[in-house]
């Protein structure tokens, strides 16, 4: 009778609500669920807006659309899976330069030159395949992607380290050592191509941008690559529950388990099913067929679907006819692959972990013995790295490179980090938040482009995002804490 | 009711090695302490563990450490007394590698050393607890007190839960009704946080410990098992700068007494050859009593 029962142990737990208890249950990230409600909604709004838009704002015709599911979601063009598939093409190079974006913000530093650093690497890369390699080894060289990408990667992490070394070494604030290099590597960018654009890029190059059906997974590998990150997910869970009773470790009860696998594989099975959803342009379903022998069922013509096949001698879109969908593209790819490793670098090694301690206290970082200047320059490499890795998405996806390519970036990739609740303050961050903060921000931006509304309005919406984020993050954490 | 403090969730048993038994063993404590009297050294038996001979630091004009000179041998504990500002914390600091100094050297078992940075100290085996604690706010007890040397699985990758698993050994001995093992340090209380600098200091087989105002934030239980860890750790054969401004604590504790005034020592005492009194005349006028050795900091005698 003196053994205490297992809730009286626990006071605090017996009364506190059902809601409460299932967020301490499952520990899921409640900033992060608010980031993801407000990008439900502006995507619903876009939706709608854009579906009245559709049907001259008559509201009855655009219920009809969503009735008869002809249209996007809410009956618009936003929630289609054309829109989705494009949208997650157009993040994923903002979305690799915030993943690093985050580290440094957390260690207290900033790199203001993201975006002519990625002009740089971008022409300087343009410059080798289209006015060196191709003369020399012969245009489509099999060698010249894979030099040109090594040069974006090894030049990105090199022009990092120097921001690093500046920085830690040097001890100039990496404020101003950034400031300069946008100013400067801009300036380098122009003067590497003379201000010309550079293109056409290489065609195996080309394929990282997304825009060629080399770069499409296909419904097949798209459906084998979710289900391999579910299997991962549902390990990821189990061996942690292992690990955590090797220890004797109190464990999240089972329903919290269960629901957390559920949920991530089906978000990850449903992202699949939408990029799966998506066909190739018609155009150029009729090239691959001519070129592949396969016969375009005839057809009648119809409005709906996206189908090809032939009216007399005409292309036109049709229902039952040849389809194919692309599934995943590359530059999505490798920007969720990103978002993956810089998670684990940033959850599960030390470097990781010495980044954020030095963010939260870089006198104790430096007096636990770790080496913050050498860390610094390595971080700040990094963020080259991927950068880098952008400017391979962002050239191919052009298929050009120009010295304004990255212009702006550098404010887009700061203010998809601070949207994702990167604290300005150091030590608090997180990578998938800030790659959640670039898809709001990409919506925001193609969702008033779908509207055609003028690229003014874009900016203004998007800066007052950026302000209204911080603000409400603030209100947030001041009622926890 | 032994049977209820066996339900205490941190005492669960613990699949892996018994890490740093040296540390971890505490209970029987012993009393032996008081038996080892003579210990009190002299510079006849034997080198000291630390030497740090002729120290200078100036911050801009500051002289805040003026060719200091302090010595520590095995087994003893060696209390640093002074005046705010005195210079008492950036003295150890130079030990412990946070500052470089101007002027001076260290020697280790005799062995003049090199020590430029936190590392250095620590490879000599010197552990600290600094006065600021030094503590990463964002991140959990046991990130703290495995910053710089965690713990890895066999892949490379931060074992957490074995961490976490020694944490809480360590933690339950120095403040046994510690349970928020999740949280980051920031959301602790501040005799929380200045336990898990203390862990933190002892965990790693220190031969020299270097305590700046250990107890400053504890509770009276908290600062009685500090006391009682000194003893033990000091019975283990580690030397001990005990940083303090209780004299109660620094005479129960040590075995001789260094003063510091404007950065320069005004003398070194053993405990026992000196009053409170004495004591207090050293730190507040720098008068040297009898039972001491002056330093160049003491009051010239108007005889
Ligand atoms: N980083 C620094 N920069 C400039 N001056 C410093 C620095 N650290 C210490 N000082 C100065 O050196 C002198 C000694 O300071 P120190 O912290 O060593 O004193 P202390 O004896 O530990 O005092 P307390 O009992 O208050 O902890 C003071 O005058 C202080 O202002
Ligand atoms: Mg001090």
């Amino acid at each position: 009778m003196s053994i205490p029962s297992a809730s009286s142990q626990n006071p605090a737990l017996d009364n506190e609500g059902a809601v409460k208890r299932f967020f301490r249950a499952t520990e899921i990230d409640t900033r992060m669920l608010g980031m993801i409600a407000a990008l439900v909604l502006i995507w619903c709004i876009f939706d709608v807006w854009s579906g009245l838009h559709l049907h001259n704002n008559l509201v009855g015709e655009w219920f009809q659309g969503v009735i008869s599911g002809s249209d996007g979601l809410l009956g618009g063009t936003f929630l289609t899976p054309r829109n989705i598939w494009t949208l997650l093409v157009q993040t994923s190079s903002i979305a690799v330069m915030a993943s690093g974006m985050v580290l440094l913000i957390v260690m207290r530093q900033l790199d203001l030159s993201v975006g002519s650093m990625l002009s740089l690497v971008a022409v300087a890369s343009g410059v080798l395949q289209v006015y060196q390699l191709g003369p020399s080894l012969g245009v489509g060289h099999p060698a010249i992607w894979l030099l040109a990408i090594a040069l974006c990667l090894v030049l990105g992490t090199g022009i990092g380290a120097v921001n690093g070394t500046l920085t830690a070494y040097a001890k100039i604030p990496a404020f101003i050592v950034t400031l300069g290099g946008l100013i400067a590597y801009k300036g380098i960018a122009f003067y590497l191509a003379s201000g010309e654009t550079v293109a056409p890029m290489d065609q195996r190059f080309e394929v990282f941008g997304g825009g060629v059906q080399q770069s499409w997974l296909g419904p097949f590998w798209s459906w084998m690559l979710g289900l391999l990150v579910c299997a991962g997910i549902i390990f990821a869970i189990v061996n942690g529950r292992r690990q955590r009773r090797r220890f004797n470790f109190p464990l999240r009860p089972v329903w919290a388990e269960v629901f957390l696998g559920l949920m991530g594989s089906a978000i990850v099975l449903g992202l699949t099913n939408v990029m799966n959803s998506y066909p190739w342009p018609y155009n150029l379903i009729a090239n691959y067929a001519k070129d592949h022998n396969v016969t375009i069922p005839p057809g009648v013509e119809n409005r709906d679907g996206n189908a090809i096949c032939m009216a007399g001698d005409q292309i036109v879109h049709c229902t039952n006819g040849l389809i194919y969908y692309t599934g995943y593209s590359l530059p999505v790819l490798v920007a969720l692959g990103v978002g993956i490793v810089m998670s684990f670098i940033a959850a599960r090694t030390s470097f990781g972990r010495y980044i954020y301690a030095t963010g939260g206290n870089p006198e104790a970082a430096e007096l636990s013995g770790i080496n913050t200047k050498w860390l610094t320059v390595k971080v700040f490499a990094l963020m080259g790295l991927l950068v880098g890795i952008s400017s391979v998405i962002s050239s191919a996806r052009l298929n050009a490179a120009t010295n304004a390519l990255g212009a702006s970036n550098e404010l887009y990739v700061i203010a998809a980090t601070v949207i994702g609740g990167t604290s300005l303050a150091g030590g608090v961050g997180t990578i998938y938040g800030a790659m959640l903060g670039a898809l709001v921000m990409q919506s925001i931006i193609s969702g008033m482009s779908l509207l055609n509304l003028p690229a003014a309005y874009q900016d203004i919406v998007v800066g007052g995002v950026l302000v209204l984020a911080v603000w409400l993050d603030q209100i947030y954490s001041r009622r926890v804490k | 009711m032994a049977k209820s403090v066996k339900k205490s969730p941190v005492k669960k048993p613990v699949a892996r090695k018994a890490a740093k038994p040296a540390v971890i063993e505490t209970h029987e404590s012993p009393a032996v302490v008081k038996g080892a009297e003579p210990h009190a050294p002299t510079k006849a038996n034997g080198t000291p563990l630390v030497e740090m001979k002729d120290i200078s630091i100036a911050f801009g004009g500051i002289k805040a450490v003026d060719h200091a000179s302090i010595d520590l041998y095995p087994g003893e504990v060696v209390g640093l007394l002074g005046h705010n500002g005195a210079g008492k914390s950036t003295l150890i600091k130079i030990l412990s590698g946070a500052y470089k100094r101007d002027h001076g050297q260290i020697f280790v078992n005799g062995q003049e050393v090199t020590i430029a940075n936190p590392r250095d100290a620590k490879a000599q085996g010197i552990e600290t607890i600094y006065q600021t604690l030094a503590l990463a706010d964002n991140v959990d007890a046991a990130a703290n007190l495995y910053l710089g040397r965690e713990l890895k699985t066999p892949l490379g990758t931060l074992d957490d839960v074995a961490m976490e698993a020694e944490t809480r050994k360590v933690m339950h001995r120095l403040n046994p009704n510690f349970r928020r093992f999740k949280e980051p340090v920031s959301k602790l209380s501040g005799g929380q946080r200045q336990s898990v600098a203390i862990a933190r200091a002892i965990h790693f087989n220190a031969r020299i410990l270097i305590m700046d105002e250990p107890t400053a934030a504890l509770g009276p239980q908290e600062t009685a098992q500090v006391g009682e860890l000194i003893k033990q750790l000091k019975a283990e054969g580690l030397g001990i700068f005990l940083i303090s401004h209780d004299l109660h604590d620094v005479f129960d504790l040590s075995d001789r007494l260094v003063v510091m005034k404007n950065g320069k020592v005004v003398g070194t005492a053993r405990t026992s050859d000196v009053t409170h009194d004495d004591v207090l005349g050293m730190i507040i006028a720098g008068k040297c009593p009898k039972g001491a050795i002056p330093g160049p900091g003491a009051m010239k005698q108007v005889a």
